[in-house]
């Protein structure tokens, strides 16, 4: 059983909970970068949280179903059509056996998430389902998908009409807040370039992806003078390569911020000012480019316990649904 | 010395043992995280050892940022007084430096370059003070290099030649970094060497390409069918100059999976390599040509 691909939208891939365990290969954890609306799609579906499904970014791919099935798409406002005629979104629905199911234009967020009743049964790698595209590793052939590919489908027992409401979803506020714990190598900037890094109200570049999102439009930061360390090479921002968190915020030449998200470089040789909340990563996938954003310093105690609201938020949604 | 550790968000901890590359910083380095591995941390979820630093991933929901934090610093002593001995081998990997792909990547984004009238290979034998790009490449290929750390993108090696610091070959990376590498590139940035393993974005110097794949996702080459990357930390390689014919039959026996790298089991031993670093290499090298 399976799902065609007639087209394949802008870049829609095969994402599940992720590749835990093999960061110190190079290899990330990667998985639906929005991880909440990967759970939640699976579950209105009657599928495990972690089950394999689609990622799509910005635009919908259009799919032609060989099988019966029950659908469900989170996220990004991205309003699903079954033969043309809309369907909602966070609410799970029949498709029978030929229908197509399409995208109207996205209105809000940027990744929709494309759960179908059974799963994409793509084989396991390294323990996940999850596409790495950059090391053509896992998900469809290790790539984005492409016009004719045939998706295998698992077997499910999805029910349509189960839907979380919107109070039990976490709101999209502008500019967006990204709550951060500064370190690692914020000693490296001066004070009054930490206290403009958190001033200036940000853009999201056009530069945004699985591996990471770069930001414009604030202050270049003002490094605090220094003798380079041997090895780190000859630039302010430079330092002996070393690993970047999953969050992590580098500064490259102190210009454009980059956050690394799902698909991130494990490591490198840009100096970071520290690490975006876990609660927070979530919001970033959500980003589409212009949309304004804010640096806000947090505790790590606050980093907690954001991670705490989150997490009660999620099991609030997921009993709802258990219901 | 003493390790500065640092929380990264609420799911790392990063601990940098000096500002500065040195193999003894990354002795330390890699005998935390072999220490943390072998002590089994509840909520642990990944363990990254760097050039002169590590990460630890957590889940804070198993365990307490700070009781991880005060059992990392618990370690601190005993690795950094532990013997830097390692089990390891040197594994031999054919150059063809001076190769069209690298060069045509390179005369392609010149203006992202220090210096757009040179190449790179040009520009980085005369900052480190060659006179030619044979005595560049001679002086690379000469002396083996340590994998100091494996990342950026899957199975990429970092690679720190073992040789005294003022003979360490240094250059920076491209201002702006390229949207493009060839595939097996051996590019330079700081004082390392790296093999890109895939084709992508890159902002090292480019000297040249091996034919030997050295990361495999669907683990048919040959000696990729265990693991699919080639390199892990402490891993020693030479690299052998070889020319374009040399490249082409090596080429093809790769794609007839019926080439592998020479590979010997090594014994390292920091303090007798600080002690005498040419007899050291003169032994490791002994291995592989076979003396």
């Amino acid at each position: 059983m399976a799902v065609k691909v007639i087209s394949p939208g802008l870049s829609t891939s095969v994402q599940d909970l992720g590749r835990p365990g093999y960061y110190h290969l190079g290899i990330p954890e990667g998985g639906g970068m929005d991880r909440f609306a990967t759970r939640i799609a699976n579950l209105l579906v009657g599928n495990d949280p972690g089950a394999a499904l689609l990622e799509a970014t910005f635009m919908g791919p259009e799919l032609e179903f060989m099988q019966d099935a029950v659908v469900a798409v989170t996220g990004g406002e991205l309003p699903p059509k079954v033969n043309g005629e809309e369907r909602p979104t966070w609410e799970s629905f029949p498709v029978k056996t030929g229908d197509r199911l399409s995208f109207g234009y996205l209105k809000g967020g940027a990744r929709a998430y494309i759960a179908i009743s059974g799963g994409i049964d793509v084989p396991v790698v390294l323990g996940s389902r999850t596409t790495y595209v950059l090391g053509a590793l896992g998900g469809f052939e290790g790539r984005v998908l492409k016009a004719g590919d045939e998706l295998p489908i698992g077997t499910g027992a999805g029910t349509s009409g189960k839907s979380l409401p919107a109070n039990l979803r976490r709101p999209q506020v502008s500019p967006a807040e990204l709550r951060m714990l500064p370190g690692l190598y914020w000693h490296r900037i001066t004070e009054a370039a930490g206290k403009r890094f958190f001033e200036d109200t940000w853009k999201v570049a056009p530069e945004a992806d699985r591996i990471g999102y770069r930001f414009r439009g604030g202050a270049p930061l003002e490094f605090v003078e220094r003798e380079q360390p041997f090895g780190a090479g000859s630039d302010p921002s430079n330092i002996v390569d070393a690993c970047y968190p999953y969050g992590s915020i580098q500064v490259p030449s102190g210009t454009e911020p980059i956050v690394l998200h799902r698909d991130a470089v494990s490591g490198g040789g840009y100096m970071m000012v520290g690490v975006v909340i876990s609660a927070d990563m979530d919001l970033i996938a959500q980003l589409q480019p212009h949309t304004p954003a804010k640096f806000a310093p947090v505790t790590l105690d606050q980093a907690l316990a954001a991670r705490a609201d989150n997490a009660a938020l999620q099991a609030r949604a997921e009993e709802y649904l258990a219901g | 010395m003493s390790i500065r550790f640092n929380f990264g968000g609420d799911e790392h901890i990063f601990g940098e043992v000096s500002e500065a590359m040195s193999l003894d910083s990354f002795f330390i380095g890699l005998s935390m995280t072999n220490a943390v591995k072998a002590a089994n941390i509840k909520g642990v979820t990944e363990i990254c050892p760097a050039n002169a630093s590590f990460q630890i991933r957590f889940n804070p929901d198993l365990i307490k940022p700070q009781d991880l934090l005060k059992e990392l610093q618990s370690m601190e002593d005993a690795a950094s007084k532990s013997d830097s001995v390692l089990k390891t081998r040197i594994i031999e990997l054919p150059v063809y430096f001076q190769d069209p792909w690298t060069h045509e990547t390179c005369m392609r984004f010149r203006e992202r370059h220090q210096d757009p009238n040179s190449t790179d290979l040009e520009y980085s034998a005369r900052i480190n003070g060659f006179a030619t790009i044979d005595d560049f490449i001679a002086a690379y290929s000469g002396q083996p290099w340590f994998v100091s750390m494996v990342g950026f993108v899957a199975g990429l090696p970092f690679l720190y030649q073992m040789v005294e610091r003022q003979k360490q070959i240094q250059a920076p990376k491209y201002l702006r970094p390229r949207t493009d590498t060839p595939k097996l590139t051996i590019g330079h940035g700081g004082c390392f060497a790296a093999i890109y393993s895939v084709r992508g974005a890159g902002g090292y110097q480019m000297y040249g390409v091996t034919p030997a794949p050295i990361y495999d996702p669907t683990r048919k080459v040959r000696y990729l069918t265990d693991e699919m990357c080639l390199f892990k930390p402490g891993d020693i390689v030479k690299f052998k100059s070889v020319g374009r014919d040399e490249y082409d039959t090596l080429l093809e026996a790769i794609d007839a999976n019926t080439w592998q790298p020479t590979v010997h089991a090594a014994d390292f031993s920091l303090t007798e390599f600080n002690k005498d670093m040419s007899g050291t290499n003169a032994k490791l090298m002994e291995l592989i040509n076979g003396r």
